[in-house]
């Protein structure tokens, strides 16, 4: 809870501050003539201090207008007087209504919230917190959605002017640049200084976070601009003039086509290729155009699991094995560098790297990442020494590629690409087939196998239009491995930036986003995750949001202990200590009554694989009547 | 079985002569104890952290000879000051009463 939510020690109250002196007499006549003497001082003709109303419209209103016509839908805020101009503004002036305000626990919540919801949406959600100790609960959710390129609005308040700085809590709260602590993950900032500006630079801030590389931006809205009477009469909305998307060089992409064409056996990796809908058509045109396999690090949702082209995860799906390709076409790949190539262990001073692709592999690399790389947080990966290098938005480089494709396939080389893709085929099936297999191994194993666990929700959901609004890395891809994903909202990836709680409150983001499309939203979640800001449930809860959580419930922070045991036994030391640090037992935790403490029907802990079925069942008949719902399942590590 | 298998059981074969009796208890609680499930799973089924142990067809030696030295690059080499070649067979006995798993086709959710 911030200091600032306190008003009591600081009666100076919202707008016109310093119009109309008759009210103020009352107030004068209570003061310490110290007091007096000292304001006088200051400010000898504004009678500083003195608490007058007005009704005249707030600079706040104006910013509201703004805000509105971006169609921004939501706004999740934890609370601040910072903003509380921009607030009332929003609630009482614009009907709380496009965007209608939600409530949230955290600042950390209110951004991964709005991180989920566009990865559905395709556009942001608008977050607001304070400058200082908001922004700062707010920092990691907004590198990970920096490092994931994804677009999310924050406006900030913050009290520029020392005049307008009402008592201690609003000096500890106000900043000199406000956006210099997210500058290095932002992708752009502005600080208006009038209304004019602010509408101005609002306009701009959507645009950039929408071009790709789309990220977030952040706008700072002054307390004093919020809460002053609108001065200027010719104040305009301006309009709001989208960028096209970077396209690649159409020479390069030509050359890229008589790579792909020419290769025996190329692969398509794809990271964050496809923005929306219409990107997995794309995929899907290019790989059957080559009849290529794709090898999808599930960043987004970018290729149809069940194609027949569609790549066995193997044992990482961020790091394929590409071992066995002549051209390599990386579309917004993540850790191009790393995927190409392998280093020796931990802790070896000079660590050696050599190239996993075979000799004489050609890499293409088409990104809009690199317009907009920083210097400071080493998101951009390793040097990549790629024999063709696009900059451009896959997706808006992929039709111009698609056609140069088509127009180099000869009747003999299409002989040939159709029999490579026969072989994919086969090899596809092959690999679910022993997928199948291999989730039978555990499957009445008790804590409950991941793998029965994916299988036991996709039965009853596979008949809904469904979403799965989290990763599945943490249960093995078992989904990816089990499901039938095809549509764009079925699936959003992960944090982007590996960092730790955002999976619950992006997964309610998500699900917002679905609501009104009438999706299902499930969510399978880990517990470590969850315990960062739980209160995310509550507000799931009381915006009533339809989600199922599905707890993917090890007891612990799971990877790191692996980690432990890892260096353990390499060092010849004891690999058995690994939990001390990790272990999320002792006591256990109880989500289920966390969950119903928060407002939601809840099931668990679920230990027994035959109950899991009617548990997931009953729950989900309160998620398709417009409720969150969560049940706790007891499971195997991975 | 792949090639860096097929030699840790032709190097395996070498150096260890026979194969030494497990006690399973003990197995057992050096398989929970000691991290193997962490990566392979409480009943050995494996995941995309580490390989299936369940129903293995490795023999003995091949078994601890790969724990000696794995080929797997996320699988640490667990030597003899962490675990005696006896606890290896103790660890090798336990994974060896895993059960056989039913077959896919007749689990109906995995024919969906």
């Amino acid at each position: 809870m911030h200091e600032s939510k306190d008003k009591s020690e600081n009666p100076v109250n919202r707008r016109g501050f310093l119009s109309g002196a008759a009210a103020g007499v009352t107030a004068l006549a209570v003061k310490p003539p110290v007091a007096m003497a000292q304001q006088a001082a200051l400010k000898p003709e504004a009678h500083a201090g003195i608490e007058v109303s007005s009704n005249q419209k707030p600079g706040s209103d104006f910013m509201v207008d703004v805000f509105k016509s971006l169609g921004i839908e939501y706004i999740a805020a934890n609370p601040g007087s910072s903003f509380r101009g921009l607030q009332e503004s929003f609630i009482n002036y614009g009907g709380n209504s496009k965007p209608e305000w939600l409530t949230c626990c955290h600042e950390e919540s209110s951004v991964a919230m709005a991180h989920g919801y566009a990865k559905i949406e395709g556009k942001p959600m608008m977050i607001m917190a304070h400058g200082t100790v908001g922004l700062q609960h707010a920092s990691m959710a907004i590198y990970n959605a920096y490092c994931d390129r994804v677009p999310v609005y924050i406006v900030l308040g913050n009290i520029l002017d020392v005049n307008y700085r009402r008592g201690n809590a609003e000096w500890v709260h106000s900043v000199q640049d406000a956006a210099a602590m997210v500058r290095d993950y932002t992708k752009w900032d502005d600080t208006p200084v009038t209304l004019g500006h602010f509408a101005e630079s609002a306009m701009r801030a959507y645009k950039i976070a929408m071009t790709p590389p789309t990220e977030p931006v952040v706008l700072v809205a002054d307390g004093t601009l919020q809460e002053e009477p609108v001065a200027d009469k010719n104040l305009r909305i301006p309009k709001l003039a989208m960028s096209a998307p970077p396209q690649g060089d159409s020479g390069a992409v030509a050359e890229a086509a008589k790579m792909l064409v020419d290769a025996e056996n190329p692969v398509i990796v794809t990271g964050r290729a496809a923005r929306s809908p219409r990107g997995i058509e794309l995929l899907v045109e290019l790989a059957e155009a080559l009849q290529a396999r794709v090898q999808d690090q599930r960043m987004r949702m970018n290729f149809p699991t069940a194609h027949p082209l569609y790549g066995h995860p193997g044992s990482s799906i961020a790091t394929p094995n590409l071992s066995s390709y002549d051209v390599i076409l990386g579309l917004e790949v993540q850790d191009f560098w790393g995927i190409t190539h392998k280093m020796t262990g931990l802790n070896k001073f000079g660590m050696e790297a050599q190239p996993t692709t075979q000799p004489g592999a050609k890499i293409i690399s088409v990104s809009a990442v690199e317009l907009n790389h920083k210097s400071n947080y080493q998101d951009f990966g390793r040097y990549l020494e790629a024999d063709l290098s696009i900059t451009g938005d896959p997706e808006a480089t992929l039709p111009e590629l698609i056609e140069a494709v088509r127009k180099l396939i000869t009747p003999d080389r299409r002989r040939a690409i159709q029999e490579r893709g026969r072989k994919i085929a086969e090899a596809n099936q092959r690999d679910r087939e022993r997928d199948r297999e291999l989730a039978a191994v555990a499957w009445d194993a008790n804590p409950i196998s991941t793998a029965r666990l994916s299988a036991e929700l996709w039965a009853q959901i596979k008949n809904d239009d469904w979403s799965l609004v989290s990763n599945d890395r943490f249960v093995s891809s078992w989904p990816t491995r089990l499901w039938n994903f095809s549509k764009y909202y079925q699936y959003i990836g992960a944090q982007g930036g590996s960092g730790i709680g955002y999976q619950a409150p992006a997964s309610v983001g998500a699900a917002l986003a679905n609501r009104k499309h009438g999706r299902l939203s499930v969510s399978i979640q880990c517990d470590g995750d969850l315990n960062y800001a739980p209160g995310v449930l509550w507000t799931a809860a009381h915006h009533r949001i339809p989600l199922l959580m599905v707890m993917h419930n090890n007891r612990a922070y799971h990877e790191e202990r692996m980690y432990l045991t890892m260096l353990g036994a390499k060092y010849d030391r004891d690999p058995g200590t690994s939990d001390i640090g990790t272990a999320l037992s002792g006591p256990n935790i109880d989500y289920a009554s966390i969950a119903k403490g928060y407002g939601l029907y809840a099931e668990g802990p679920i230990v027994d694989p035959q109950q899991l079925g009617p548990s997931l069942q009953r729950a989900l008949e309160r998620v398709r009547k417009g409720e969150p719902a969560l049940v706790d399942v007891v499971t195997q590590p991975r | 079985m792949n090639k860096f298998l097929l030699l840790s059981v032709l190097s395996a074969g070498a150096v260890l002569a026979q194969t030494k009796a497990g006690d399973t208890m003990n197995g057992r609680r050096l398989f929970e104890r000691n991290g193997c499930y962490q990566c392979h799973g409480h009943v050995g089924q494996g995941g995309l952290a580490g390989a299936r142990l369940a129903q293995t067809k490795l023999p003995q030696v091949a078994f601890i000879a790969y724990v000696r030295n794995p080929s797997s690059g996320g699988m640490p080499p667990f030597r003899a000051k962490v675990m005696s070649d006896q606890d290896l067979a103790d660890i090798y006995a336990y994974i060896k009463t895993f059960p056989e798993p039913q077959a896919a086709k007749d689990i109906p959710l995995l024919n969906q």
